[in-house]
């Protein structure tokens, strides 16, 4: 292991982040015992296959090109089917590849924060996925990011690499077994999305009332490189806050980020992307849809950092709230440093208009069912960019979601 | 089908319409003339019991049953449908979506029969596919009210303005499914369905034969008579003029 990673972590080890409230690290434990390894995906015990499915993760591997599965601090399954396509535990990436070493924490620093320097001292793998050079591995990979144990901590880092002009899509789902009362999620992601490479990235989160997380991701896009990020949660959490940034580093390089956000009971949530774009002609857009109710505080957040001639970023936001006692803090920020750019945003935060409501009501609708209907439009965000049995499968991760919730 | 006593509504603690008496019978078609904020549109909103719109005193019976306190979508589920001036845009709400509501289907498809509904009001695919109203021109948002009365097919329709913003190549058609919808091709005994239409300018009367007219000013029905007369009056004279006309005539009427 590299000794002057080890020294900066050292050093952040009570690196307090910047945002988000301070989480007690040492009120989890690393010490868990390990799980046995699968030799098929759905051996994985009956009482979990729920949460799996939750999570967006298809115990059958149907129309996967590979799957992962961590269970706690052990990774249980790992199996690639494809050509072309690379799938591992990052332990035994960094065992296999000397060069792994040109990626670990080079998009995000090792002292960012306690948070990161947490997961370099005391790792618990994570996974390494990589699409070689030219493939095109159009069926999505899956990785489930799994907690069974209470109170312990999973520390992830993950690597993912599309090598040129390969495309790779993932779909990754964080859930928590429904007898888990506490824990701590913190993830590492490290994207490198290479020359006209593609990355799309669908990530399900499905924690629980009692689970803290936070993920510290990063996403460096070449020349003509696509990101394409969406996020959904619907379900409780703790306390969650996380603030990946997107390189647009080369030219004409695009990221896209959509996250749906329904906050519920006494969630704290602090979430956005940072987009910086720095290649010629690169491009941005930062979508999100976010509702509370209860007592749920979202702060939804989406930076544009323009540096690079004929760059183009754009933020949304919409906002609904649903009750009283609930917060939304819309905070985006556009910087530019240059004239040949454009940067713009736009926000809204708002109730259900009851003229709607009436609409609907006016074609038979009760209330209820109109109000589910408006909800349920509102967080739909078209998603392009998706292969079309991904873009299906999303949406009915999003329409199961939405199910529970409703 | 529709009898409305003595009714008095207020909007926003306002009173618009006030001691307002109408009867539609089984069958029938009325259209009601009126200047700008005379009440025209405060009437249809109420008699579809949307909420802002209170009423203070009277009553609303449809079909026999007093509705005056129901909400909106069980006198829907009785059979009244309206089409909308203004409808509301609903991100995400598909105009398909709209008509597979109105269609009282459960299904997200736009399939087949929605695209065959559609097609009749020159409604393509595309379209269907949009949020609904939202960027939607004035004559597209009146084929968007049509196309969801042609799917919810209800036995008492109302038209807030129908002709408003409708271009000349897009009113006949209107005017031939609004035909259609209220049952008018039929013959006079065979007639089921009433309607009431909210017309500013009378154009859509070049393409529907409505029973009986009224002219409302100020909350009430003013005058009331036979269509033509009415319409040809209020062009030739104007609102006020035209009530007073009828005046003149029902007086000499009662005589």
């Amino acid at each position: 292991m590299n000794k002057e990673i080890i020294e900066r972590a050292q050093r952040a080890k009570a690196k307090k982040a910047l945002l988000g409230e301070d989480v007690d690290i040492e009120y989890y434990t690393t010490e868990t015992k390990e799980h046995d390894v699968l030799a098929s995906l759905d051996d994985i015990s009956e009482d979990y296959v729920q949460d799996l499915l939750d999570a967006g993760i298809e115990p059958s591997e149907k129309d996967r090109s590979g799957s992962f599965l961590q269970r706690d601090r052990s990774v249980v399954f790992s199996r690639a089917k494809y050509p072309g396509l690379e799938l591992m535990s990052t332990t035994d990436a960094i065992k296999k590849y000397d060069w792994l070493k040109e990626y670990l924490w080079k998009a995000i620093p090792v002292d960012m924060d306690k948070y990161t320097a947490e997961v370099e001292l005391a790792q618990s793998h994570g996974y390494f996925i990589r699409s070689e050079a030219g493939s095109k591995v159009t069926m999505p990979v899956q990785s489930c990011l799994f907690i069974t144990s209470d109170k312990i901590r999973q520390n992830v880092h993950n690597i993912i690499i599309a090598e040129e002009n390969s495309e790779l899509h993932i779909i990754t789902g964080c859930s928590v077994s429904h007898t888990v009362n506490s824990a701590l999620h913190l993830g590492v992601s490290e994207f490198y999305v290479k020359k006209g490479a593609k990355i799309t990235f669908t990530m399900v989160h499905n924690w629980g009332g009692g689970i803290e997380v936070r993920p510290r991701s990063a996403v460096v896009i070449e020349d003509d490189g696509v990101y394409i990020s969406n996020y959904i949660l619907m379900t409780p959490v703790k306390s969650l806050q996380m603030f990946p940034t997107m390189y647009c580093a080369g030219k004409n390089a695009r990221a896209t980020t959509q996250s749906i956000v329904y906050a519920t009971r006494n969630a704290m949530i602090d979430m956005g992307s940072r987009a910086v774009l720095r290649g010629e002609g690169s491009k941005a857009e930062i979508i999100s849809r976010v509702i509370a109710t209860d007592n749920a505080k979202i702060i939804a957040r989406g930076d544009v950092f323009g540096e690079a001639a004929y760059a183009k970023g754009h933020i949304e936001c919409r906002g609904l709230m649903l009750s009283d006692t609930a917060t939304i803090d819309s905070i985006p920020e556009l910087k530019a440093t240059r004239r040949d750019l454009e940067l713009s945003h736009e926000a809204a935060v708002g109730k259900i208009a009851e003229e709607e409501i009436q609409y609907l009501m006016a074609r038979g609708l009760s209330e209820d069912e109109a109000t589910s209907v408006i909800i349920r439009g509102f967080l739909n965000v078209d998603i392009t960019g998706l292969p079309d049995a991904l873009a299906k499968e999303t949406k009915k991760m999003f329409d199961m979601s939405l199910e529970k919730v409703m | 089908m529709l009898e409305i006593i003595d009714l008095t509504v207020e909007v926003e603690g306002k009173e618009i319409i006030r001691d307002f008496n109408l009867y539609i019978e089984r069958g029938e078609v009325h259209v009601l003339f009126g200047p700008n904020g005379c009440g025209k549109t405060t009437l249809l909103m109420t008699i579809l019991g949307i909420s802002a719109y209170k009423v203070k005193k009277g009553s609303i019976t449809f079909n026999g049953v007093d509705i005056t306190d129901f909400p909106t979508n069980e006198r829907v589920k009785l059979g009244m449908g309206m089409s909308f001036q203004h409808p509301p845009e609903i991100r995400g709400v598909k105009l398909g979506d709209m008509v597979n509501i109105a269609l009282g289907r459960k299904e997200e498809k736009i399939d087949e029969s929605v695209i065959a509904l559609a097609k009749r009001l020159n409604i393509s695919v595309d379209f269907l596919n949009r949020d609904v109203n939202l960027g939607f021109s004035g004559g597209e948002v009146k084929r968007s009210e049509i196309l969801q009365l042609l799917a919810q097919a209800p036995g008492f329709l109302m038209f807030d303005e129908p002709d408003s913003g409708v271009d000349v190549e897009n009113i006949g058609l209107i005017g031939d499914l609004m035909n259609e919808l209220l049952g008018r091709n039929e013959i006079l005994s065979k007639r089921e369905r009433s309607g009431l239409i909210i017309t500013h300018s009378g154009v859509i009367m070049n393409y529907i034969n409505p029973d009986r007219a009224h002219v409302m000013l100020n909350g009430r029905i003013a005058c009331s008579g036979i269509p033509e007369e009415v319409a040809r009056h209020i062009m030739k004279e104007g609102f006020e003029r035209c009530v007073k006309l009828c005046g003149v005539l029902n007086e000499q009427g009662d005589n």
